[in-house]
C-alpha cells in the first residue's frame, strides 16, 4: 500500500511563523511518504526544545520526551523492537549539549536511529541564549559581551564518534532535504542528519548564506556520491586537494579541467576527506557542504545484538526459567 | 590419633574464612555452605568485601572474608560472631579476630605469619597470639603452605597454581570439623572446574589433606561438632545471592509475561552482579545494553517499554540521583518500568561496598513534581525473587515504573533457594488496549476500576499515539496547561498507585500480646526476626511486623501499627522508615532504633536495644 503525506501528518503546528521547523516537517512528511514505511511501524522520538515539539505533528507513534535523552531512548525502543523505523528529533542543544553524551555514544554503537539535529544555533525555547554551536563571540541574553567559547561542529563530533553516516541539508531546501532523509532511512546503523534551519526570533538570519535558492547556487556545493566536486552559480568551480587540505579552483583556468576536479566519496572508510568537506564554509571562501557526506555500511548494534541472541540460543542447551535453573548446581532435601 | 572424638551437636553455628582478596576464601566458604545446604541445614551467608581495588598482597586493607551461618532449623542472619575463624595470613587475623566469639575456634596458617608478614599486619612482636590475647588452646596452627605444597607435589603444577589451592585445604579442615560429607564438595569442584580437571583433582587431593590433617592430629584439641538438620522442607535447592535472585525474577516475570527483558544499566557496586547475571542468558532472548551512564540506563529502558519490552535498570543510590528525571518520565508517560536500586552507603560515593537503608526518601520523594511511585523492598537474598517478580508484575499491570530496593547486605549474600516453578506465580497480565477500541482509543483513557490506562505497542495499526514529559490532557493525551486537567491528573497519577493491591502486612511472634512490636523493612528481616526470637526466648513478649511493600502501605498497616503498647522502627538510617510511617498514620509516634554503620545489624546489639524500651 502507498501512503501519501497525510497519511504522516496530524495537528497544527504550533511554531513561529518563519522558523525552520515548519520547513523541515513538511520535508519530513513527504520523505516518509516516499520511503513508504507504515505510520505504525514508526517511531519518532525527540528530547525538548522548539524542534522537539515535532513528533506531535506525527501520525506516527511518538515520544516527546526530557531534555537531551532522545538518542538514549530511541537506542532502548531500536533495540527492545528493531522493527520499528525510529527517527529521533533533537536541535543542537537537546542533542549537543546536554544529551551530547547520548549523541556520540549512539553514533559508536551505530545503533540504526535516523538521527536529525535541527541546527538553529540558539536556544529558542528558553528565549534566546547561546547554544554549543553558536559561534566564538555571539551575543546573546546569556552571553551579553559575546561567548569565549568554541562551538562543536557536528560533523566532527559525529565523526569523532566513528559516525558512519553524516549529511547536511538547508531547512528551507525541500528537495535536499527529502533527499538526505531518505538516504539516511536506505542506511543501516546511526544516520546523522544536520538541517541547517533558521530561528526567526532568537537569531535571524544566522545561515542566510545558504538558506535562500539564490545562495546556495553561490555558497554551497551539492557533494553526491561518484561525482565530482562542482559548485558555483555556473559550476564554474571545483574542489581540489592541496597537501593536507582542500582548494578552490576555477574550471579553465590554470589549465585545470573539470577531470581533475576531486571526485565525492562518501562511502570511503577514511573520514579524512569527508570531514574536510564537512567543515568547509566556515567564512574562509569555501562552499557549504550539503547531501549526503558520508555513508559507509558497517555492522549496526540492533543487528549484532539480535544475531548474538540467537548465536548463543543455537549453542546453549537452556531456552526457559525452568531450564536456566537446571543449569546451576542442585542439591535435593527429602 | 583420631580413636574418640567427642561430637558436640549444634543448633547453629557461623563459620568465617578470612584471607587475602586473591586466597579464594569465597570459593570455600560458597563450598561450605553448599555442603551444609545439601545435608538440609539453613544457611545465611555473607560476604565482606575489602574496600581497596587491589590492596598489596597481605596488607591490613587487602583481607577479604566470608561468613556462612549454618543452622539445624532455620538461621536468619549470617550470624552476629563465628565459631570457627580461619585466618589465612596474619593480616586476617589481625583484622578478623573481632568477629570470633569468645572461645571461637580459630584456624591459622603458621606459613603465612612470617616476619614479613607480621609487619604488614602491623603486630609489634612475633608473640602475635599473646599480642591479641588470644588462647593458644583454641587454635589450630598448621603449615598449611607447606602442606599443600607436599601434598601437590607429583603434580607437576607450578607453586603458584599450588598456592591457589590453600583455600581448599582450610575447608577440608573446617569439613572435618563438621564432619561434613567431602562427596559433596568433590562433585562441586568436580562440576566448577569441569573443563579443567587437572585443577579439579588437585582442589579435590587438597580438600582430603586438609580434612585428614585435623582427623590425624588435632582430635585432642577440638570437638568435632554436628548441625542435624530439622524442619526440613523437601524440594530442589540451589544457593543464590540477593543479586542473582533479583535477575532471575525478572527474567521468570518477562517470560510469564511473554515479554522481551530489556536491562539497561551502567556498572555500579553493589548492583553490577545483576547486570552480569543477565547478560549471561541471551539464549532466553534477554537483551542487556550496558550504556553510556546512569541516564542512559534508565532513559533506554524507558524506550524499550514503549516499544512493548519488560524495561529495567539497575543501580545503587548514586545512579537513582542520575535516573531520577527518567524515571519521571516513565511516571507521566504511564509506562512500565522496573528500577532496580541496591543500596549501598552514602551520601555521594559515600561505602561503595558496604550495605545502608538510606535510600527509602529518595525512592519514595527524590523526583520532581507529585511523582508517585510504588517502592517494594526486598527482605532476603531468596526474597530477592519474588520481589523482582511482584515489582515486574507491578510495573506492567499498572502502567508504571515500581522501585525495587535490595541492599548490599541482601545482593551479595546468599542462602539455599528452593527452585520455583514458574506454573505457581500469579500470571501477569499488561493492560494491552483491546482491538475493539480501535477508532475510538485515545492514549489516557483509563480502566475506571483500577485506573490504569491501556498500552498500545508501536506496531499495532490504527494506535497510533504520542506520549511525553509534558502534562497531558486527561483523556486525549494532548499537551494541555489547563489548570483543572493539571489538578485532575495529579490526582488520577496518585490513585491510580493507591488502588495498587498489595498483600496485608503479616505480624510474627507474639501478634496478640506483645510488649513490643518490632517494625522494619527491607534486608534487615533476617536480624529483626533473630531478634525477636531471641527476646521470646529470654520470656519476653514480642512481635515482629516487617515491610515489604511500603508504597502504597499495606491496608492494615496502620491498624497493626496502632495495636501494640510501644512499637519500635528499626532501620538502617537515620528513621525515614518511621518518617514514612508517621506521615501515613495519625498519631504514630514510635520508638526509633537507628544505625548506620555500613555493617549489617549486631543481633546482640538489637536485643540489648528492645530490653531497654521494653524495661523503659
Amino acid at each position: 500500500m502507498a501512503y501519501t503525506v497525510q497519511d504522516y501528518k496530524k495537528g497544527q503546528p504550533r511554531w513561529c511563523p518563519g522558523c525552520g521547523d515548519h520547513f523541515f516537517l513538511a520535508s519530513l512528511h513527504k520523505a516518509m511518504a516516499e520511503i513508504g514505511v507504515e505510520p505504525w511501524n514508526t517511531a519518532v522520538i525527540s528530547g525538548i526544545g522548539c524542534s522537539s515539539r515535532l513528533p506531535h505533528y506525527m501520525a506516527t507513534y511518538g515520544m516527546n520526551t526530557i531534555h537531551g535523552r532522545a538518542a538514549a531512548i530511541a537506542t532502548g525502543c531500536k533495540v527492545a523492537n528493531p522493527d520499528l523505523t525510529v527517527w529521533q528529533v533533537s536541535g543542537d542543544g537537546d542533542g549537543l549539549a546536554i544529551g551530547g553524551n547520548h549523541f556520540i555514544h549512539a553514533n559508536r554503537r551505530n545503533i540504526n536511529l535516523n538521527m536529525i539535529l535541527l541546527n538553529n544555533r540558539i536556544y529558542g525555547l528558553t528565549k534566546g541564549q547561546y547554544s554549543p554551536t553558536s559561534p566564538r563571540g555571539f551575543v546573546s541574553k546569556s552571553s551579553p559581551y559575546g561567548t569565549v567559547e568554541d562551538p562543536f561542529r557536528p560533523a566532527e563530533l559525529c565523526f569523532g564518534a566513528r559516525g558512519h553516516f553524516f549529511a547536511r541539508a538547508v531547512a528551507t531546501d525541500a528537495p535536499g532535504t527529502v533527499e538526505i532523509l531518505k538516504a539516511a532511512y536506505n542506511h543501516k546503523g546511526a544516520a546523522v542528519c544536520e538541517i541547517l534551519q533558521n530561528c526567526v526570533i532568537f537569531n535571524n538570519g544566522t545561515h542566510d548564506a545558504v538558506y535562500s535558492k539564490e545562495g546556495r547556487a553561490k555558497n554551497a556545493i551539492y557533494v553526491q556520491h561518484g561525482k565530482p566536486l562542482i559548485f558555483g552559480e555556473n559550476n564554474e568551480f571545483g574542489l581540489m586537494q592541496e597537501g593536507f587540505g582542500l582548494k578552490v579552483v576555477k574550471i579553465g583556468e590554470n589549465g585545470i579541467t573539470e577531470k581533475d576536479i576531486l571526485v565525492h566519496d562518501a562511502h570511503c572508510e577514511d573520514n579524512t576527506l569527508q570531514l574536510k568537506l564537512a567543515l568547509m564554509g566556515n567564512g574562509d571562501g569555501f562552499p557549504v557542504a550539503l547531501g549526503v557526506i558520508r555513508d559507509v555500511d558497517a555492522p549496526t548494534y540492533d543487528d549484532c545484538v539480535t544475531a548474538q541472541i540467537e548465536e548463543v540460543k543455537a549453542q546453549k542447551k537452556y531456552h526457559n526459567f525452568a531450564e536456566l535453573l537446571e543449569t546451576n548446581d542442585i542439591w535435593e532435601v527429602k | 590419633m583420631g580413636e574418640k572424638l567427642e561430637v558436640k551437636e549444634l543448633a547453629e553455628v557461623a563459620v568465617r574464612f578470612s584471607g587475602d582478596s586473591g586466597d579464594g576464601m569465597q570459593l570455600a566458604g560458597n563450598i561450605f555452605s553448599t555442603v551444609s545446604a545439601t545435608v538440609g541445614n539453613s544457611i545465611s551467608t555473607f560476604p565482606d568485601y575489602p574496600a581497596d581495588i587491589r590492596a598489596p598482597q597481605g596488607s591490613l586493607t587487602g583481607v577479604s572474608g566470608f561468613q556462612v551461618h549454618i543452622g539445624a532449623d532455620m538461621v536468619y542472619t549470617p550470624g552476629d560472631k563465628c565459631d570457627v575463624l580461619v585466618a589465612m595470613n596474619a593480616a586476617a587475623l589481625k583484622t578478623q579476630y573481632k568477629y570470633a566469639k569468645p572461645g571461637a575456634a580459630i584456624i591459622i596458617d603458621t606459613d603465612s605469619f612470617g616476619p614479613a608478614d607480621l609487619k604488614k599486619a602491623a603486630f609489634a612482636t612475633e608473640d602475635y597470639l599473646g599480642e591479641m590475647g588470644i588462647d593458644p588452646d583454641r587454635v589450630i596452627a598448621c603449615p598449611i603452605t607447606q602442606m599443600v605444597k607436599d601434598c601437590l607435589a607429583d603434580s607437576g603444577m607450578d607453586v603458584k597454581a599450588m598456592l591457589k589451592c590453600r583455600n581448599m585445604f582450610a575447608l577440608g579442615l573446617v569439613c572435618w570439623l563438621f564432619d561434613r560429607d567431602l562427596n559433596i564438595a568433590f562433585n562441586f569442584l568436580k562440576d566448577k572446574f569441569a573443563k579443567k580437571p587437572g585443577v579439579a583433582e588437585a582442589n579435590i587431593k587438597v580438600i582430603q589433606a586438609g580434612y585428614d590433617y585435623g582427623h590425624n592430629t588435632h582430635s585432642s584439641v577440638a570437638n568435632v561438632y554436628r548441625i542435624e538438620t530439622k524442619n526440613k522442607v523437601p524440594g530442589r535447592y540451589m544457593d543464590i545471592t540477593g543479586n542473582k535472585a533479583t535477575a532471575y525474577g525478572f527474567i521468570a516475570a518477562a517470560e510469564k509475561a511473554g515479554l522481551k527483558l530489556y536491562l539497561g544499566s551502567y556498572p555500579i557496586t553493589p548492583a553490577t552482579d545483576v547486570l552480569h547475571e543477565l547478560s549471561k542468558h541471551k539464549s532466553l532472548g534477554v537483551t542487556t545494553v550496558q550504556c553510556e551512564d546512569e541516564i542512559a540506563g534508565c532513559a533506554s529502558a524507558v524506550g524499550a517499554s514503549f516499544a512493548g519490552a519488560l524495561g529495567v535498570t539497575s543501580t545503587s543510590g548514586p545512579g537513582i540521583c542520575l535516573k531520577s528525571e527518567a524515571m519521571n518520565l516513565a511516571v507521566i508517560m504511564e509506562l512500565p518500568l522496573v528500577v532496580l536500586d541496591v543500596q549501598r552507603g552514602g551520601p555521594a560515593t559515600g561505602l561503595p561496598t558496604k550495605s545502608e537503608q538510606t535510600d527509602l526518601l529518595q525512592a519514595l520523594f527524590g523526583r520532581n513534581g507529585e511523582s508517585p511511585m510504588p517502592v517494594i523492598a526486598a527482605t532476603s537474598p531468596t526474597d530477592c525473587f519474588d520481589a523482582a517478580y511482584a515489582a515486574a508484575k507491578m510495573a506492567l499491570e499498572h502502567m508504571t515504573p515500581v522501585i525495587l530496593m535490595t541492599d548490599a547486605y541482601v545482593a551479595n549474600g546468599s542462602a539455599a533457594f528452593k527452585l520455583p516453578n514458574l506454573a505457581e506465580y500469579p500470571a501477569i497480565n499488561p493492560p494491552y488496549v483491546p482491538e475493539e477500541l480501535k477508532g475510538s482509543w485515545a492514549p489516557y483513557l483509563r480502566n475506571p476500576e483500577t485506573g490504569v490506562r491501556y498500552w498500545a505497542v508501536p506496531g499495532r495499526e490504527g494506535f497510533q499515539h504520542i506520549l511525553g514529559g509534558l502534562e497531558k490532557d486527561n483523556k486525549t493525551g494532548a499537551i494541555s496547561t489547563d489548570p483543572e486537567n493539571h489538578d485532575l491528573m495529579t490526582h488520577l497519577r496518585q490513585e491510580k498507585i493507591n488502588k495498587i493491591q498489595v498483600p496485608d502486612l503479616e505480624v510474627l511472634g507474639d501478634k496478640d500480646d506483645a510488649d513490643l512490636l518490632i517494625v522494619g523493612f527491607g534486608g534487615t528481616y533476617g536480624h529483626l526476626h533473630a531478634a525477636m526470637d531471641e527476646l521470646r526466648a529470654q520470656g519476653k513478649k514480642v512481635a515482629l511486623a516487617h515491610f515489604k511493600y511500603i508504597n502504597p502501605l499495606p491496608k492494615n498497616a496502620a491498624e497493626v501499627l496502632k495495636k501494640y503498647k510501644r512499637v519500635v522502627v528499626a532501620e538502617q538510617n537515620m528513621g525515614q522508615l518511621a518518617g514514612w510511617l508517621r506521615m501515613k498514620v495519625d498519631n504514630f509516634v514510635p520508638e526509633q532504633f537507628n544505625q548506620v554503620k555500613g555493617q549489617p545489624f549486631v543481633v546482640s546489639e538489637l536485643v540489648e536495644a528492645f530490653n531497654a524500651i521494653i524495661n523503659k
